[in-house]
């Protein structure tokens, strides 16, 4: 019996040692190295050991660089402006549109396909979009007697083409978490501020949007942390231009590593991408941690 | 009173499935638009559609290989994630163990890990593996994004299993793996099914880290796009061709499976 109950102590670890295994492989070695990296002055295609041990410097360069300061801040301007707008869209049209009516699972059908698509393509539908000769928009501007804009060349208006195309992608996000946040909650505290006579202003800003504030932080929480991750879609709609003016904190690394093609360099940037993303996540998990197990509180 | 405002409701329920889809449809048809067609400064909804962007793509293109590279790597890392995910999340859902506090905390803080923060590393140590430019390469890095998410939901589904089915299974004979095999499985496949999806997502649609991990071999379809864009301008007829093929697998999913996504979509923030 004793056999076998020694054995039982390891059936666990024997669950987890593939996904454990993958992970620490796949994520936790490369973020090491990521910080191993860092310390060296290491060009790609030469061999490691031409590599210099740099300690901090290339953190010191990093913290120098205006170039560097220049993207944290389109990053930032990009993740508040675009995140705020989807919130307040998404959760105003969710408030709208609450009330089940038939067919709701069609329309939601169609909310969901921006976001399934590959973000490349986004970047490829809306970078044809925006075209400044022949791209859809400025026919529209054309046709409705408006002058065409040169939307991708220009800094500012190629920074608000990608704001749009983000919040064409996700808002349905947002709107459909805080529609299933209003229809999954308690309708009888509604009922009751309804019957004690409360406006619909007074139903809205005091019983409902408290009433789901825990599932709207989680989702702006999420948006935050993908619209730090993102990449892929300025990747080929501006690839960052003119100028700086699109330049996400994910593809200036990417720009570091693979066309400057400083490797030590680029790892210190993602050692700080990192740890912006990793705050924000302990946020996620202080708001809700969906592993805690119920009896533990 | 009542009538007009239902009138309103789906009034503006499409009027936003407009917004939504008018740029999708947009890519299809310019998909089947000739280049002189697309470069026309007048707009015209009207035209003879043609076939010649996807001929070419598919004849000079090779995409036939990255079609199939796509397929072969999605497939691959989605089968993998479910299977070591799903292990995972049920010792994690089930057993108290040495080590299961910091296990699922360091899956949630894996979970938003950047790829941007994982190129240059993966690619220096695949490359001191040698398996830099392989497919099996991108399916193992594609299989550690998705496994805190896939263990994530598969967490949620577990927990909601009644434990006396197992034990009455245990009981019954069952060792604690044909528990997990033929009793848990089984009841959790809505879950998989939503799993199933996400990590065919991300693996099928993913462009950095397969254009870094790849050679013209072993890219995928969402690398390969890269190719029409050159330094005299893009070829919009055939990177549209290649964004329709790219896109497909999963508008189907959408359509088939939507209540998966959204199940999907919603199980982070509803459960807390």
């Amino acid at each position: 019996m004793s056999g076998a109950a020694r054995l039982a102590r390891f059936v666990p670890y024997a669950y987890i040692a593939p996904a454990v295994a993958v992970m620490i492989a796949g994520l936790a070695y490369p973020i090491v190295e990521a910080f191993h990296l860092s310390l060296y002055d290491w060009g790609m295609g030469t061999p490691w050991a031409t590599a210099r041990w740099a300690g901090l410097d290339a953190f010191r360069e990093m913290l120098a660089q205006p170039q560097v300061w220049t993207s944290v801040g389109v990053t930032l301007a990009f993740v508040v402006i675009a995140v705020t707008v989807e919130m307040v869209l998404g959760i105003a049209l969710a408030l709208l549109l609450e009330k089940p009516v038939r067919g709701m699972r069609a329309f939601r059908t169609v909310f969901v396909l921006p976001m399934m698509i590959a973000p490349i393509c986004v970047g490829l539908i809306w970078r044809y979009l925006f075209d400044a000769s022949f791209g859809p928009i400025n026919h529209l501007l054309r046709w409705l007697g408006l002058a065409p804009q040169a939307w991708l060349a220009e800094p500012g208006l190629a920074f608000l083409a990608i704001v749009v195309t983000d919040v064409w992608q996700w808002t349905p996000f947002v709107f459909i978490m805080a529609l299933a946040a209003l229809q999954g909650m308690d309708a009888s505290l509604v009922e009751a501020a309804k019957i004690d006579g409360a406006s619909w202003r007074q139903t809205t800003f005091l019983v409902k949007l408290p009433l789901i504030k825990p599932i709207l932080l989680v989702t702006l929480l999420m948006r935050m942390i993908d619209a730090f991750r993102g990449l892929e879609v300025i990747y080929v709609m501006t690839f960052g231009g003119p100028g700086q003016a699109t330049e996400l904190f994910s593809l200036h690394i990417y720009k570091a590593a693979f066309v400057s093609q400083k490797l030590g360099y680029a790892s210190a940037l993602s050692v700080l991408l990192l740890a912006l993303v990793t705050v924000l996540s302990l946020c996620v998990l202080t708001v809700a941690n969906p592993l805690k197990r119920r009896d533990e509180g | 009173m009542a009538r007009t405002n239902a009138v309103l409701h789906y009034a503006a329920l499409v009027a936003l499935s407009a917004l939504c889809l008018a740029p999708v449809v947009i890519l299809v048809m310019t998909s089947v638009r000739t280049e002189t067609q697309i470069f026309d400064p007048r707009w015209s909804w009207l035209f003879v559609p043609t076939l010649a962007n996807y001929e070419s793509v598919i004849r000079d293109g090779h995409i036939g290989r990255y079609l199939g590279n796509s397929v072969a790597i999605s497939l691959a890392s989605t089968v993998l994630t479910l299977a070591l995910g799903t292990m995972c999340a049920y010792a994690l859902a089930r057993f108290r163990f040495l080590g299961r506090s910091p296990l699922s905390y360091g899956t949630l803080v894996l979970r938003t890990v950047p790829p941007a923060v994982l190129a240059v590393p993966v690619f220096v140590i695949w490359s001191a593996w040698g398996i830099v430019d392989s497919r099996s390469g991108v399916v193992l890095v594609y299989t550690a994004l998705n496994l805190p998410f896939t263990i994530w939901l598969m967490y949620g589904f577990i927990e909601q299993v009644p434990e006396e089915l197992e034990e009455a299974a245990a009981i019954d004979g069952c060792g604690p793996f044909e528990v997990f095999w033929r009793i848990i499985l089984p009841l959790v496949k809505p879950g998989l099914a939503a799993a199933a999806i996400f990590t065919f997502r991300l693996a099928w649609n993913e462009f950095i880290l397969s254009f870094i991990l790849t050679n013209r071999y072993t890219r995928t379809l969402p690398a390969s796009i890269s190719n029409y864009i050159t330094d005299t301008g893009v070829e919009w007829g055939k990177i549209m061709a290649a964004g329709v093929l790219i896109a497909l697998p999963p508008l189907v999913f959408t359509f088939v499976a939507a209540k998966q996504i959204i199940t999907g979509l919603t199980a982070g923030a509803v459960k807390g």
